[in-house]
């Protein structure tokens, strides 16, 4: 019988609900709202959503609302340290500069990597063309 | 039962996603969820979001690797449960 009580902890995330979470989805995004629910799959619902972009050493906030996330999408969940927060050396500007600069260094990745897969090719290298959705 | 157990160990999760964190082990599940205290991440400066964050949860599918503290791995104990597995599948796996 005691082979069916290897798993003697469970990972419930009961303790969080009602808390401020930070939410890191599969394709980068970082969500920051109140977990009201969840199950087993962590499939969660997220109120009071905002998402975060991050660029450099500054951020950007984007008021979401609401939020049914499936559970395969979710990296992780972290509560924010409210203590930690202030300390952070991070300063949030206006979200559309934080898009504006997120578009040029967009831009120049893609041109990185075109000149990358043009010198590869030129090589003699098969090239995949990389997506910069990053999904895995 | 031997009461082995990693959790109130440090241990570092890899993701899938290159995200490496260093965190106390809180808990485990079946399905390789985990809980991390006190975290902090490796390469902190390529993910500023992680710095406001001082307990997580990770879904275990994004995991890829968990490395252990050596101290706390008995291999020889490990290798022996999985020959005595090997040999008794069924039953006895654990005496």
């Amino acid at each position: 019988m005691d082979s069916f009580q290897i798993f003697t902890t469970s990972t419930s995330l009961v303790d969080s609900v009602d808390k401020k979470l930070l939410v890191v989805l599969r394709d980068g995004r970082k969500l920051i709202g109140i977990l009201r629910s969840f199950d087993q799959f962590a499939n969660l619902v997220l109120q009071d959503t905002i998402e975060r972009i991050y660029v450099a050493d500054t951020y950007g906030d984007i008021p979401r609302g609401i939020f049914i996330i499936r559970g395969e999408n979710v990296v992780l969940l972290g509560e924010i340290d409210e203590d930690k927060e202030d300390e952070s050396p991070l300063r949030q500007v206006p979200v559309e500069d934080v898009l504006q600069i997120q578009r040029e260094e967009m831009e120049a990745k893609v041109k990185r990597e075109k000149t990358k897969h043009r010198m590869l090719s030129d090589q003699g290298f098969s090239v995949d063309i990389a997506e910069f959705g990053e999904l895995y | 039962m031997s009461t082995i157990t990693l959790v109130g160990q440090p241990v570092t999760v890899e993701l899938k996603n290159d995200l490496a964190i260093t965190g106390v082990l809180v808990s485990v599940d079946q399905f390789l969820n985990i809980k991390l205290d006190n975290i902090k991440v490796v390469d902190e400066e390529r993910y500023p979001h992680m710095l406001a964050v001082k307990n997580c949860f990770i879904r275990g599918s994004v995991v890829r690797y968990v490395q252990l503290p050596a101290p706390s791995v008995d291999t020889a104990l490990l290798q022996d449960a999985a020959r005595r597995e090997r040999q008794q599948p069924a039953t006895g796996a654990r005496k």
